[in-house]
C-alpha cells in the first residue's frame, strides 16, 4: 500500500475537474429544457389568446361590453355575461377563501393528529378531483331546491365556493406549513395563545400562499360551465341584476343575489353552437375577454401578494 | 391586519347567502322561458324584439334545457312557457297532471330535417326513406360502409357518417321517421351535439353524408349540399322555405312547440308576450332559419290560445308526418 495510490483517479485534479465540468453541462442542458418545456407552455397559451383575438377582432368595441345578446351576431354583446361572471366570482371567492382559510387554520394548527383528521385530509384532497358536474348535481338539489336559493347568483357563486374549497384549502395548509416552527415558539414563548400565534404571525406569513390558493380556484371557477348550466344559467336574458349600490340608505343592497344570471363561458358555448357564422366571432371575443379578466384577477392577487411580501422582514 | 373586521363581514355575508330566498315580488315581470336547443333562436329573437317593444317593463328570460330538461322544470312550475321539439310525451304528461299544472300546447314554426353531403359528391342525386333506413338501420352498423352497398350505380367510395347526437330531439325524430322507432339507429358514425361539428365534417369529406336542422344548412348553403328527399308521392323534394310550409317536404319536417303553463297564462306580461309570439315570430322564426307554419296556424293557434284549449294533440306518443293543419283541428288531452 503506497502513497500515492491513495490520491487515486477520483482525487486526480484532472479527473475532477472533468466530471465538474460535465455535471454543469448537465446542468446546463436542465435549465435549457426546462425553459424550452415553459416557453413550449406559454407559446401554446400565447397562441390560443392571438387566435382568438384575430378572430374576434371585428367584435372588439364598447359595445361589445354594453350590449346584451342578440340573434343578430354584429348587435350582440356580453353584457349580461361579464356582469353575471363578476358577481359569481364576488359570492365565490367571498364565501371559499373564509371558509377554506378557517378549515385549513384548524387543520394545521388546531386539530389533533388523529385517525378523524386524517380521513378528513385524505377526503379533501380527494374532494379536489371531483368532476365539477358532480358538484353542479349536488348543488341543484341542496342550493336551488333544499335552500330555495332558485336559478339564481346566490346559488351559482355558492356551487363555485364548493368546487374551489379544497383547493384553496390545500393551498393554505401548504403554506401555512412553509411558516417556521421557531416563529410560532418565539410567540408561544412571549406568552401569545395559540390564536394569537395564528392571528398575529403564521396568517400574515402565509398570505402569499393563501393568495396563490385563491388565484388557482378562482382561475377555475371562472371558465367552469357544467356546474352553472346544472343549476339553471339562461342563456338569454337582457337585463341586468338589481344594483349592489342605492342612492338610499343603507347604501347596499342584497338584490342581485336573487336575480337570474348567465355568465361568459355560456355566453360562448352557445354562440359557439349557433348555425349563423357570424357567431364564431362573438364567441372569439368573449373567449378573449374572459381569458383578460382571468389575468387582470390574477394580476390583482399577485399585487397583493407583492404588497404583504414586502412586510415581512424575519 | 385587519382579520377581525374580515371575519365580521364574511359570517354575515354568508347568513345573508343563506338567508336570502327568492323573492316573489319581481317574478310577476318576469317571463321564464325554457326547453329545447333547437326553439330557442326563435324564443330568443321573439323575447328580444318583445322586451324592445315594451321598452323594459316585462322581462323575459330563456334558458336552454333540453326539451325533456324544459319539460321537466315546466311541471314543477319553475318555468312559464315550455319549448319542445318534439309533443309532451306521456311520463311528462303524468308528471304535469300530479302537479297540477295544465298547458296549452301551440304550435310555433317547422324544421326541416335535411340530410346533406359534400359539395364535390356529383352522385347522390336524391334519396328515398329506404336508402336512408339501409344507411341509418341498427343491422347496417360495420355492414354498411360504401356507397355502392346502398345503391349499386354509386361509387365504391367509403360512407363516412355524421348525425346528432343521442340527447338530441333531432336524433329523436330522424330515428323515429327513417327507422320506424326513436333512439334506434347505428352507433358507428361521429356524433356530435354540436351542429356546427357536423357541418364541418362533411365540408371536410367528400364521402360524407349527415343531417341536422335545416337552420344549419340554410346559413352554411355554399358548404355542404343539402338532397332531395324523395316524398310519399314519389317526388323528389329539396328542403326550402316552401316544400316545408306547402307539407311536400315530407316525412322529415317537423313541427316546434311552445307550451304555455294556464297558471302563467292569466298573467298579462305572458299573454302579451305569446300573443307577439303568434304575431311576430311568423318573420323572426324565418330570419334564424326555421320555417314558419301558414298564416291561418297561427291565428287558429291564437285562437286557441285565446279560448284557453288544454292539452296536447298527441296524446303523448311521437308521430311522424302529420301535417298542421291535422294538428290544429284535433282535441287535446291532459
Amino acid at each position: 500500500m503506497s502513497g500515492t495510490s491513495m490520491t487515486a483517479p477520483y482525487l486526480d485534479p484532472k479527473h475532477v475537474r472533468e466530471g465538474l465540468s460535465r455535471r454543469k453541462l448537465l446542468d446546463q442542458v436542465f435549465v435549457i429544457v426546462g425553459l424550452i418545456v415553459m416557453l413550449a407552455c406559454l407559446a401554446i397559451l400565447a397562441v390560443l389568446f392571438i387566435d382568438l383575438v384575430i378572430d374576434g377582432s371585428e367584435r372588439f368595441s364598447w359595445d361589445f361590453f354594453t350590449n346584451f345578446a342578440s340573434r343578430r351576431a354584429e348587435r350582440a354583446g356580453i353584457l349580461a355575461a361579464w356582469v353575471g361572471t363578476s358577481l359569481i366570482m364576488i359570492v365565490t371567492a367571498l364565501c371559499a377563501v373564509p371558509v377554506g382559510v378557517a378549515a385549513a387554520i384548524y387543520l394545521e394548527e388546531y386539530a389533533p393528529k388523529n385517525w378523524f383528521t386524517a380521513i378528513i385530509e385524505i377526503n379533501v384532497t380527494n374532494l379536489a378531483g371531483v368532476p365539477s358536474i358532480v358538484y353542479g348535481l349536488l348543488a341543484l338539489g341542496l342550493f336551488v331546491y333544499q335552500f330555495n336559493l332558485g336559478q339564481s347568483i346566490a346559488a351559482a357563486g355558492l356551487t363555485l365556493a364548493l368546487l374551489i374549497l379544497p383547493i384553496v384549502i390545500v393551498a393554505t395548509r401548504e403554506a401555512i406549513r412553509a411558516v417556521p416552527n421557531a416563529i410560532r415558539e418565539a410567540a408561544y414563548g412571549l406568552g401569545a395563545t395559540r390564536w394569537e400565534v395564528t392571528k398575529d404571525h403564521v396568517l400574515p406569513y402565509s398570505t402569499g400562499g393563501i393568495l396563490t390558493g385563491m388565484i388557482l380556484g378562482l382561475s377555475r371557477a371562472i371558465g367552469e360551465t357544467a356546474p352553472i348550466i346544472t343549476i339553471g344559467a339562461l342563456s338569454f336574458i337582457a337585463f341586468l341584476p338589481e344594483s349592489p349600490f342605492k342612492s338610499e340608505f343603507p347604501f347596499i343592497s342584497f338584490g342581485w343575489l336573487d336575480d337570474p344570471f348567465t355568465a361568459m363561458p355560456i355566453q360562448m358555448f352557445n354562440w359557439v353552437s349557433r348555425p349563423d357564422p357570424a357567431f364564431q366571432a362573438n364567441a372569439a371575443a368573449a373567449g378573449a375577454i374572459l381569458l383578460g379578466m382571468t389575468l387582470l384577477m390574477n394580476g390583482v392577487a399577485i399585487w397583493i401578494r407583492y404588497r404583504f411580501r414586502k412586510k415581512i422582514n424575519w | 391586519m385587519k382579520l377581525r373586521q374580515l371575519c365580521y363581514v364574511s359570517a354575515a355575508f354568508l347568513a345573508l347567502v343563506s338567508a336570502a330566498s327568492p323573492k316573489a315580488a319581481r317574478a310577476e315581470e318576469t317571463v321564464k322561458i325554457d326547453g329545447s336547443s333547437t326553439v330557442f333562436p326563435i324564443a330568443e329573437a321573439v323575447a328580444e324584439e318583445f322586451q324592445l317593444s315594451k321598452r323594459g317593463g316585462v322581462r323575459v328570460t330563456v334558458g336552454i334545457s333540453g326539451t325533456g330538461g324544459g319539460f321537466k322544470r315546466f311541471c314543477r312550475g319553475e318555468v312559464d312557457i315550455s319549448n319542445a321539439s318534439r309533443p309532451i310525451l306521456k311520463e311528462e304528461m303524468a308528471a304535469c297532471r300530479e302537479a297540477g299544472v295544465k298547458y296549452i300546447e301551440l304550435p310555433i314554426a317547422f324544421d326541416a330535417l335535411t340530410v346533406v353531403v359534400n359539395p364535390k359528391n356529383t352522385w347522390v342525386k336524391s334519396l328515398t326513406i329506404e336508402d336512408l333506413r339501409k344507411i341509418w338501420e341498427p343491422s347496417a352498423q360495420g355492414r354498411i360502409t360504401r356507397w355502392n352497398q346502398v345503391r349499386p350505380e354509386w361509387p365504391a367510395a367509403p360512407l363516412v357518417l355524421f348525425g346528432p347526437g343521442a340527447d338530441s330531439g333531432t336524433f329523436d325524430y330522424f330515428t323515429e321517421a327513417v327507422n320506424g322507432k326513436s333512439k334506434a339507429s347505428r352507433g358507428d358514425f361521429a356524433a356530435s351535439e354540436d351542429d356546427n361539428v357536423i357541418v364541418k365534417g362533411i365540408e371536410g369529406n367528400p364521402n360524407a353524408l349527415g343531417y341536422f336542422g335545416y337552420a344549419y344548412y340554410f346559413e352554411n348553403k355554399e358548404r355542404v349540399r343539402a338532397v332531395p328527399i324523395v316524398n310519399s308521392a314519389g317526388q323528389a323534394v329539396m328542403p326550402s322555405l316552401a316544400a316545408v310550409s306547402d307539407g311536400s317536404y315530407e316525412p322529415l319536417s317537423r313541427p316546434l312547440f311552445i307550451y304555455v303553463s294556464e297558471a302563467a297564462a292569466q298573467r298579462a306580461p305572458v299573454r302579451e308576450l305569446i300573443e307577439f309570439f303568434l304575431t311576430e315570430g311568423p318573420a323572426l322564426a324565418q330570419e334564424v332559419g326555421h320555417v314558419p307554419l301558414p298564416k291561418t296556424a297561427y291565428r287558429l293557434a291564437l285562437q286557441h290560445f285565446k279560448d284557453g284549449k288544454l292539452g296536447t294533440v298527441f296524446g303523448g306518443v311521437p308521430e311522424v308526418g302529420v301535417t298542421i293543419d291535422e294538428l290544429l283541428v284535433r282535441e287535446g288531452k291532459l
